[in-house]
């Protein structure tokens, strides 16, 4: 018995048993080639976003992280830890410049300007790169580029001292631009205590999230608080836009104390004369009866107009991290209207949108979008990007807003905002003192809002709203003036005595790339 | 019969045999070695101007080490085996000193645990095994005279690791001085001679006698029974040392050499159904292995359950990390596998670091050593050369499958060590070995000894 050809094996050539265990071992090679493609190629983007996968973030910290530059100065810095996640970020001065910046945690995440402008920061925007295409191709990571914000460092310094660590919140703002010169919030954290893998990062942020004081709420832009008289400017300008009064300093048929429509209750001032008062001296001494009358005649329709042409119910706000939407209520009854116009019941403002309602004074009515980033460099310094002013809503005609400025010139030099005058400027404020808690019971939050002028400049230089939560002193005398007006003041007189070039003229940039040039804000 | 059309008989038939110049190669074996060399060592450089934006210190070094190893390689060559196929000391010399770079690589990461310069000693050990084997061993077909030595042997090697402590969960090592070494590896080479000298034969028993039941026709337990006795046995061995890989590799072995002697497809499937049996049974019993299975078929359960990446996931993520051509050497962060990223798991560093092209490669170059490895046995006439190289090139085949599909999650994953990438001496040892014999019996396929042993 001898065996058949295919199968002798001192046969020269092939077997078709040899063949077929070569084609056993092509087919091996093949499905390894095919299952590399499928895992490399095909679904390397689902396991590149397994959240479980540490690549990303170690790719994220794996260089400096851009700068968040005020008034030329960087105030934030990268330190080398060497751990896997390498970067960690610091603060020259966190607790200052917190409410701007924000934090940037290997384990936290990014809030406010870290996050708005990550992708700057962290190298990935793809106008960072000269090719980014190339970039794709051999995996560079552009280094992290800087934000140059509008910040006045002065004026923060003079906010974040006014407020001494008393719960509250400053905003200013260029009325010409939209630029925020400050936003701090009080009591405030160390940013740097959230950066970095250590183990002392989670217990920070547990100690942080769990203290009463909340310091990472960021209060000038995340809280809202009843603006109380304050609010009387935007009544003012709707009183005045709609005609209801035609001559500020015309008598109004206003009772002392008057009754809210519908109800029994009876609404009294901490100011006298108040009856029958004129707009200006109700504006002056902050007449409530007043303020409450002129709403319900304005009608809720107007009065909500009013409003959202100042800025509130506006959603969508961002500077460039979002705003929380400032409340004017679209279903009043008149009882409803009356105290809303004068910034109670639903009427809730963040202390932003307080300065744009000043800075609109200041600015010929108009609301300019406000934003935080002039603009946006690469890690040489070539810019990327530019902001400049928009403006967001027309709030009154440039006749009321003369009106009004003159009207809050006259609180400031013989009202209630007395403590906000400074020597060699024109100053316009509004005192308020709003109400909150159950049945009134809270103490009064004191709020200042205000603009001033040099006597030798064209313009306001700087609008700034003020809010102090639980002021101290005796329930009854908190004032907006007596708290918040101060605080103001340091804000202004800061920006006034700042060099002329930080005032109204945006650094020019010295280059752009391609369309990179933004013709608006950042804002939106 | 010989068909008209058939090449080679008719050729050697009519032309006188001392006319025939044979063509021996060297030179291009040895431009293919300077090649290997160069790319290992510009390797090398890539991960120190990656990782330290200098060149790394002991480039030359290893550069020299590697170069010399492999110029005393291709000398043994060039002496005692002139005839031999010029791609078969290349594609090791590429595939060790490629190794050595992924694990230098991972070495920085580790700064405790350097494994580079025990590697580049294994590879000095492989090399001189691999010399000792080409200049020693006149003709493979010595190997024959020792088939049940050799199986004998390879239960031996198998069995000892039973009376030492397992390690990471299973018991396949031995600890000599400092040394740990993996008999299991040596093994292979052992049954894998014998094999091919069982079945070469007793092959024509095996195909035609006994029984036939239905389909499948059984040859006598004589005849069987010797083979079936090593085999079960090397199984139930590795079952109890929780080998699966090595398990897995030898079964493999053993049904291909089985089909290549018989040409029986029963047997196969036979094989087949007894693996998967068997398979079901560790999975069921063994929460070793029954893990392995669950992690294949769910890589990311872990993750969901809140205790982060397994391995295997980490393994993906290295993959998928790597994409169409890889980070580059040095700047990827197959670290995170962990445990093994060394030695089971290097392939994900070669994927991550060269990319779905890189990886390629690599498959491509192992595809090229098992088809050079088939050459040779085909070109041979003695049934037990012939038995041997394809049972030698088998060996890689299946072992370069069973662990990278392991580790790209297309099979469960076994511990094997990639051919000549992994850390881990012994497999070095023995893959060197391997080639040696490929050489040898490419050797006297190509060379002019026709039915007699070379001078």
């Amino acid at each position: 018995m001898s065996l058949p050809h295919d199968l002798d094996l001192a046969r020269p050539g092939g077997t078709r048993t040899v063949r077929r265990a070569a084609a056993l071992c092509a087919l091996l090679l093949i499905a390894l080639l095919v299952n590399a493609s499928r895992v490399q190629i095909v679904e390397s983007s689902r396991y590149e976003d397994n959240p479980a996968n540490r690549r990303p973030m170690i790719a994220r910290y794996g260089q400096p992280r851009g700068d968040i530059v005020v008034d030329g100065r960087a105030v934030t810095g990268s330190r080398d830890t060497g751990r896997m996640f390498r970067y960690e970020r610091t603060y020259t001065d966190g607790p200052l410049y917190a409410p701007v910046t924000g934090f940037a945690s290997q384990v936290y995440g990014t809030t406010l300007l870290e996050d708005a402008q990550d992708g700057v920061l962290a190298g990935t925007a793809r106008l960072l790169a000269p090719l980014p295409a190339w970039n794709d191709v051999v995996r560079g990571r552009s280094p992290g580029g800087d934000v140059v914000t509008t910040l006045n460092g002065a004026a923060q310094r003079a906010a974040y001292q006014g407020l001494a660590g008393r719960p509250g919140a400053v905003a200013a703002i260029e009325p010409s631009t939209g630029r925020i010169l400050a936003l701090v919030s009080a009591p405030s954290y160390d940013p740097g205590e959230l950066s970095g893998s250590r183990a002392s990062v989670p217990r920070a942020w547990t100690r942080l999230n769990g203290d009463a004081a909340r310091p990472m709420l960021n209060r000038a832009v995340r809280e809202t608080y009843p603006p109380g008289s304050t609010f009387k400017v935007v009544t003012a300008a709707a009183a005045l836009d709609t005609g209801v009064v035609t001559d500020p300093d015309d008598w109004t048929a206003s009772p002392d104390p008057y009754r809210l429509p519908g109800t029994t209750t009876l609404l009294t001032n901490e100011a006298t004369g108040c009856a029958d008062a004129s707009l200006r001296y109700a504006f002056t001494w902050s007449c409530n009866t007043v303020f409450a009358r002129l709403g319900v005649e304005v009608g809720l329709r107007d009065m909500t107009v009013a409003a959202t042409a100042f800025g509130f119910n506006d959603p969508k706000l961002r500077v460039p991290f979002a705003v929380a939407p400032s409340t004017f209520a679209r279903k009043l009854d008149a009882s409803q209207l009356a105290l809303s116009s004068i910034g109670q019941f639903d009427t809730r403002a963040t202390p932003l949108q307080m300065a744009m309602i000043a800075a609109a004074v200041a600015g010929e009515g108009s609301v300019m979008a406000p934003y935080l980033v002039e603009r946006t460099t690469t890690g040489t310094g070539d810019t990327v990007s530019v902001a400049g002013p928009r403006t967001l809503h027309r709030a009154m005609s440039p006749a009321t807003a003369a009106l009004l400025r003159e009207m809050m010139r006259n609180v400031v030099e013989e009202g209630t905002g007395r403590n906000a005058a400074i020597r060699g400027a024109t100053v316009g404020g509004k005192t308020g003192t709003a109400q909150h808690g159950v049945g009134n019971s809270g103490k009064p939050y004191a709020w200042f809002i205000s603009w001033a002028q040099a006597d030798d400049a064209p313009q306001p230089a700087v609008a700034v709203a003020v809010v102090v939560e639980d002021a101290a002193g005796e329930r009854g005398e908190i004032s907006g003036g007596g708290n918040a007006a101060p605080i103001a003041k340091a804000v202004m007189e800061a920006v006034l005595n700042s060099a002329p070039h930080q005032l109204n003229s945006p650094p020019h940039p010295r280059s752009c790339r391609g369309s990179a040039c933004w013709g608006g804000a950042i804002a939106r | 019969m010989i068909q008209p059309g058939t090449p080679g008989a008719s050729t050697v038939a009519d032309t006188p045999a001392p006319a025939l110049r044979l063509p021996r190669r060297r030179g291009i074996e040895f431009s293919l070695i300077v090649l290997a060399v160069l790319i290992s060592v510009y390797g090398y450089c890539a991960v120190g101007l990656a990782k330290n934006g200098t060149l790394p210190p002991g480039a030359a070094h290893y550069g020299a080490g590697l170069g010399g190893l492999a110029l005393l390689a291709h000398c043994a060559v060039r002496l005692r085996a002139p005839y031999a196929d010029p791609l078969l000391l290349p594609i090791a010399v590429l595939l060790n000193g490629v190794g050595l770079v992924l694990i230098y690589r991972l070495d920085l990461e580790t700064p405790g645990h350097r494994a580079a310069p025990t590697q580049l000693y294994w590879s000095t050990a492989g090399v001189a095994l691999f010399v000792a084997v080409v200049v020693l061993l006149r003709t493979h077909r010595l190997l024959q005279r020792y088939t049940y030595v050799c199986g004998v042997a390879a239960l031996l090697l198998l069995v000892l690791p039973i009376f030492f402590p397992p390690l990471n969960g299973a018991r396949l090592w031995l600890r000599i001085a400092g040394f740990s070494i993996q008999p299991g590896e040596f093994a292979k080479v052992l049954l894998a001679v014998f094999y091919a000298g069982y079945l070469a034969a007793n092959r024509h028993a095996l195909a035609f006698s006994g029984r036939r039941i239905g389909p499948l026709q059984l040859p006598t337990g004589r005849v069987l029974g010797p083979v079936v006795a090593i085999w079960l046995l090397s199984v139930g061995v590795l079952a109890l040392e929780r080998d699966l890989g090595t398990s897995l590799l030898f079964f493999g072995l053993f049904v291909v050499l089985l089909y290549i002697a018989t040409g029986r497809t029963g047997w196969v499937a036979v094989g087949l159904l007894l693996a998967f049996l068997g398979a079901l049974a560790v999975a069921r019993l063994e929460p070793h292995v029954h893990g392995r299975v669950h992690e294949w078929l769910h890589p990311f359960a872990s993750i969901d359950a809140g205790q982060g990446a397994g391995q295997i996931a980490q393994s993906l993520f290295a993959f998928a990390a790597g994409g169409a051509l890889g980070t580059g050497l040095g700047l990827g962060h197959s670290i995170l596998i962990g445990f093994a990223a060394k030695s089971d798991f290097i392939l994900a560093t070669a994927g991550e670091e060269l990319g779905l092209a890189g990886l390629s490669a690599l498959f491509l170059i192992y595809g090229l050593l098992v088809a050079r490895g088939y050459r040779a046995g085909l070109a041979l006439r003695d049934p037990f050369g012939r038995l041997l190289a394809l049972g030698l090139a088998s060996i890689v085949a299946l072992q370069v499958f069973v662990i990278a599909g392991g580790v790209t999650g297309l099979i469960p994953l076994t511990g094997l060590a990639m051919p000549f990438l992994a850390q881990g001496g012994s497999s070095l040892v023995t893959n060197w070995i391997i080639v040696a014999l490929l050489i040898r019996i490419s050797d006297s396929a190509h060379g002019p000894y026709e039915g007699t042993a070379p001078p």
